[in-house]
């Protein structure tokens, strides 16, 4: 990707909020996607000193919308009352989507198609489909061609238990089809490659939700706006977080993908979730318009690709080359917010930035960045305490790593993905100070 | 030229006859209207086109029904027959043309205006929930005259037929096109073709089934009759409401017999038109079509609503105008003093909206708002939190330097003074009253009240607001327990002293509810919840010099019994349902039973007007209507004071006053009464 040409116009992101990030219990939780959306949108457009029919667009990030939400954004831009007459479109880039749909919106303000753009990310992954399998939908389309008593009898005796193999669209999402391994599976190569033990994994996890427990406690996630389900239930804090969660417990799990003997469990992978998060992005003029306090400013963002089977390193591709274009030394970036999918994967980002020969020969930089620190990274916790709604993921970063920056007066950070399927997406914030 | 109906042919020689009825917003079948059909039929009869298609030009439907106008008072029976007969006429000459005839049907299509189309051949209606079929009649005091009784059973059958004019309900057109009622429920795309089709195709005529034309015969009338009677007195007691037994004895005597039945219509329909119930019933629609019309000259479009307060009242006012299509903010100290509102606005809206896409859409326009985002978007922001001044004083402070200057603000209390609460105010001239009651959703009036200082143009405003969320506003002047409370307190407060005097509670209400209220006031006080009649009761018993009954402080007080919702208040309750003793039967009551509990409610109501609560006496019969339930075939207190008799009516007062002391004392307004 080329370097942001100086004609480009500035893109501010002026609020945003999101909804709680919702653990799924096994079935079906009480929100769609497009229930979370318009849930973290409501509060966030009332607060606004424009009307939602001022939207140039709605841009949303989501993997799998639910069977009546093809084009969620549209769904949602019409649910919030952005009127008939704002258009809408939805972004797919797995689990960056979410950072897809900001990066979109900054595109079309920087060129000076749009001055006012609503943009997030959306995910009800309890809500992900289960599929019927190819013979069972062929059996199906024979049964309704079979009109006579005796057709169908005979379609009746064709039925065999295979049929009813179903397919799981989640745990199919979460595998590299070209690849042939599990994200799990791809976090296990990477903790084998930089010599990740499961007690540093397990450390690291317990030390998110440690963060997340302080910041919830200290009031540090303003940007979450309580919602309400049909049937008189309250969700105000990520529910995934485990306030009593220690290092034994954690230890005591099983491996969850290479079994037996993998170091990757569910305590110390990103939770299954449902969220959503909402940013309204604005021009200059638009903020001088509208007289809109601004949060920060997109400097500009990068994506890059490698091997799908690591694909957990994509972050250390899009930073690195990202701080290359902007000829940005490590150290001047003050919070960095790297998507816990697991713990292995993060660490192994930390791992290989400062490994020179992986640097040089896999991301192309010639001279090593300074570590990324332990104390300024993921801060407030993480995928692995808070969740990570997969569509979602990518707008609570960069909002979250804009209300840090705020809250700590500093200047500049780094929001970034890895992404399935072999990708890293990486955004530089500057905060409006 | 004619005025409302026009009539134009096309290539294809189809009539088409456009109603357009003018100076009215609606379509209704005026007796000019009613003579230019007369005349386009003439015509018709001589061209004899290849089709006739009726059609509305108005936006909200086709034909609202009769002119109410038209029997309004003073006509007399034979009058009112004449009348009739001439409409019956009219349709059969409708129902005679030798050329496939249609009605093309949008939004309303009501009494008069259904029984046109079902003289018509065919009936097609547009398919959207928009679409209303309805024989309102019964409403009125009426049963459908315009030939109504004998076709709407020759098309759908008896049973339907009996069913839909007995209760007044409404059928959407695919209910319509389910019962039989039409012919073919399309969307509004597809009308005009659908419609040519049948002209051209002349299909066979609806007709009702084999068995339901079985219905129909004698032995089956016999049968069915005493079901109907049966059904109809579980809502309406025959003396006060005569027009449904009339229906049943007149299908019953007549439903084989064509022509007998029409001329029982005529009879019977000018018989119940010209009688009391009927008239007190029209003039009691009139009142609400005056109360409709309040605020609508001002331009006031109200989008968002902001209320305060997410309680049972804040919650449902908000719920409520989610349902009409506001978008409403509602917003209490924290989030979790909103589930519950959120909860059962959900039900509501299921109930009353049905699809799951309306019921979404309305979940997404109510939005809980804990930290008071939507203040300054609102139009109108009403505050319903707890009764308590200072509070409300602050709030109203913080609200007006948030709320757009013309936004309305209101207050929801029913016993600070407005006065009090716009203390402190920048602009006190800014605050009016928004008094609902409860249950919101069933309760159609609203108190718009005016404080001392209030600016009265804002007073039009808020009873704009109240129409556009679909309710009657009533303007009051801010004093205590505004019209509706303070003159149903001594009406409840005689009710519990009789407990006192050891009246058995079944007793008192039975009179209430022969005098023709929907609910005992013993009944009425353990529903509303006797902490809020006590605590309401203590707000006016000095001002009024009324005296708070020993049962009601003793149960609420030391017993903690509060009525229904507590299972045990004047009665007991079981999962809700209210178990009620046998009375002893040698028990009598006393005679002035009925007599004490509704003068004290007469001599209120006077007060009311002598001190000019309300603007005039129909307001004030109005409200306490549509506030209370009062009888509504008795047409008010004020009509039922000047029906009986101004003098007679005093004098029954005096003789109470005698006998039970101080509190009959009239009030010095009926001396002004007869001034009227």
């Amino acid at each position: 990707m080329s370097k942001t040409s100086t004609a480009a116009r500035a893109v501010y992101i002026v609020d945003g909020s999101r909804t709680p990030f919702l653990k799924a219990q096994g079935k079906p939780g009480p929100f769609l996607a497009s229930d979370l959306a318009v849930g973290a949108g409501r509060p966030l457009l009332l607060r606004q000193s424009f009307s939602p029919e001022q939207f140039d667009e709605v841009i949303l990030g989501c993997i799998a919308p639910g069977p009546d939400e093809a084009n969620i954004a549209r769904i949602v831009a019409l649910r919030l009352g952005c009127g008939d007459k704002v258009p809408a479109w939805t972004v797919q880039r797995n689990c960056a989507s979410g950072m897809q749909a900001i990066d979109s919106a900054a595109l079309d303000i920087s060129s000076g198609r749009a001055e006012l753009v609503l943009a997030g990310g959306t995910e009800s992954m309890s809500h992900h489909p289960i599929l019927l399998n190819q013979r069972m939908v062929a059996w199906l389309a024979d049964w309704n061609r079979a009109k006579s008593f005796n057709a169908r009898g005979r379609q009746l005796v064709a039925l065999r238990p295979h049929h009813f193999q179903l397919i799981i669209a989640l745990l199919r999402g979460l595998t590299d089809p070209l690849a042939g391994l599990s994200m799990g599976q791809t976090a296990e190569k990477l903790a084998w490659r930089f010599h990740i033990d499961r007690d540093a994994m397990d450390h690291f996890a317990l030390r998110s939700h440690q963060r997340l427990t302080e910041a919830t406690d200290n009031g540090r996630l303003g940007e979450i706006e309580p919602i309400f389900d049909n049937g008189g239930h309250l969700f105000e804090t990520d529910d995934g977080l485990r306030r009593e969660s220690t290092l034994e417990k954690l230890g005591k799990l099983k491996p969850a993908f290479d079994r037996p003997v993998g170091k990757v469990t569910a305590g110390n992978s990103a939770q299954i979730t449902d969220g959503a998060a909402m940013l309204v992005l604005a021009s200059e003029e638009a903020v001088k318009r509208h007289d809109l306090p601004v949060l920060g400013r997109i400097v500009d963002s990068h994506w890059s690709a490698l091997d799908p089977s690591q694909m957990g390193l994509g972050p250390v591709h899009a930073m690195g080359q990202l701080l290359k274009k902007q000829n940005i030394n490590s150290e001047e970036i003050d919070y960095w917010e790297i998507n816990e999918a697991f713990a292995a994967q993060v660490l192994a980002c930390q791992a290989a930035w400062q490994d020179s020969e992986y640097m040089q020969q896999e991301v192309g930089l010639d001279k090593l960045p300074a570590p990324i620190p332990d104390e300024r990274l993921n801060v407030n916790g993480g995928a692995i305490s808070i969740g990570h709604p997969v569509g979602a993921s990518g707008a609570r970063l960069v909002l979250h790593l804009l209300k840090t920056l705020k809250q700590n007066d500093a200047k500049r950070g780094i929001a970034s993905l890895c992404i399935g399927g072999g990708q890293g997406g990486a955004m530089l914030l500057e905060s409006a100070s | 030229m004619n005025r409302h109906l026009q009539l134009e042919t096309d290539d294809q020689g189809i009539a088409w006859l456009r109603f357009d009825h003018a100076d009215s917003a609606v379509n209704i079948l005026s007796i000019e209207a009613l003579q230019e059909l007369d005349d386009i039929l003439d015509e018709l009869e001589v061209t004899l086109p290849k089709g006739l298609i009726i059609l509305s030009d108005k936006k909200n439907g086709f034909i609202a029904g009769a002119d109410v106008e038209n029997f309004r008072s003073g006509m007399h029976r034979r009058e009112a027959e004449e009348h009739i007969r001439w409409v019956h006429n009219l349709y059969q000459r409708m129902e005679d043309m030798p050329f496939p005839t249609l009605s093309l049907i949008h939004g309303f299509c009501l009494g008069g205006g259904l029984e046109l189309a079902l003289s018509c051949d065919y009936r097609v209606t547009r398919d959207d929930e928009s679409t209303r079929l309805a024989f309102p009649e019964v409403r009125l005091g009426l049963f459908p005259g315009y030939g109504g009784s004998v076709r709407s059973i020759e098309r759908i059958g008896a049973l339907q037929a009996m069913k839909l004019m007995l209760s007044g309900r409404s059928l959407s057109g695919r209910q319509g096109k389910k019962m039989g009622l039409v012919d073919q429920a399309v969307p509004e795309r597809q009308m005009r073709a659908t419609a040519i089709s049948f002209i051209e195709n002349r299909p066979a005529l609806r007709k009702a089934s084999r068995f339901q034309q079985l219905l129909n015969s004698l032995p089956a009338r016999h049968l069915l009759s005493p079901m109907f009677i049966k059904e109809t007195a579980k809502h309406a007691r025959p003396k006060h409401y005569p027009a449904p037994y009339a229906l049943i004895d007149h299908w019953k005597a007549h439903g084989g017999d064509r022509g007998a039945m029409f001329d029982s219509e005529a009879a019977e329909v000018s018989r119940l038109l010209t009688g009391e119930t009927a008239q007190n019933l029209i003039r009691v629609f009139f009142l609400q079509e005056r109360m409709k019309s309040l605020g609508s000259h001002v331009q006031f479009r109200p989008q968002h609503l902001h209320v305060v307060g997410g309680g049972i009242m804040g919650g449902d006012i908000a719920a409520w105008c989610a349902l009409k299509g506001m978008r409403v903010t509602l917003q209490d100290r924290e989030a979790k003093y909103l589930t519950q509102a959120v909860e059962r606005a959900h039900k509501l809206f299921k109930r009353k909206l049905r699809s799951k896409r309306l019921v979404s859409a309305a979940m997404d326009r109510l939005i809980p708002d804990p930290k008071g985002y939507g203040v300054n978007q609102a139009d109108v922001a009403i505050e319903a939190i707890f009764e308590d001044l200072e509070t409300k004083q602050k709030l109203f402070q913080s609200l007006e330097s948030q709320l757009k200057p013309e936004a309305i603000m209101a207050t929801n209390t029913s016993s600070i003074p407005l006065e009090d609460i716009a203390e402190g105010l920048n602009d006190p001239k800014r605050l009016i009253g928004l008094h609902f009651f409860n249950p919101v959703a069933k309760m159609q009036l609203v108190e718009v009240v005016r404080g001392a200082k209030t600016d009265p143009a804002l007073i039009d405003k808020g009873a704009a607001f109240v129409r556009r969320i679909d309710r009657l506003p009533l303007p009051v002047k801010s004093s205590p327990g505004f019209l509706v409370n303070r003159i149903l307190m001594p009406y409840l407060l005689e009710a519990m002293s009789l407990l006192d005097e050891g009246v058995p509670a079944p007793a008192i209400d039975r009179a209430a509810v022969e005098f023709g209220m929907p609910m005992g006031p013993v009944e009425l006080a353990d529903a509303v919840g006797l902490d809020i009649c006590l605590a309401v009761a203590k707000k006016l018993a000095p001002l009024f010099d009324l005296t708070i009954p020993r049962k009601l402080e003793n149960l609420v007080v030391e017993k903690k019994l509060l009525g229904k919702k507590t299972g045990q208040g004047f009665y007991r309750y079981e999962k809700g349902r209210l178990q009620r003793e046998k009375v002893d039967s040698n028990y009598q009551p006393p005679a002035d039973l009925a007599d004490r509990m509704i003068f004290r409610l007469l001599n209120e109501s006077v007060a009311c007007l002598r001190e000019g609560v309300v603007e005039d006496a129909d307001l004030l019969d109005a409200g306490v209507i549509f506030g209370t339930g009062y009888a509504p075939f008795r047409g008010g207190p004020m009509h039922t004071i000047y029906s009986g008799g101004l003098e007679q009516q005093r004098h029954r007062l005096e003789v109470l006053e005698q006998r039970h002391g101080g509190k009959f004392h009239p009030d010095s307004g009926w001396t002004q009464l007869g001034e009227v």
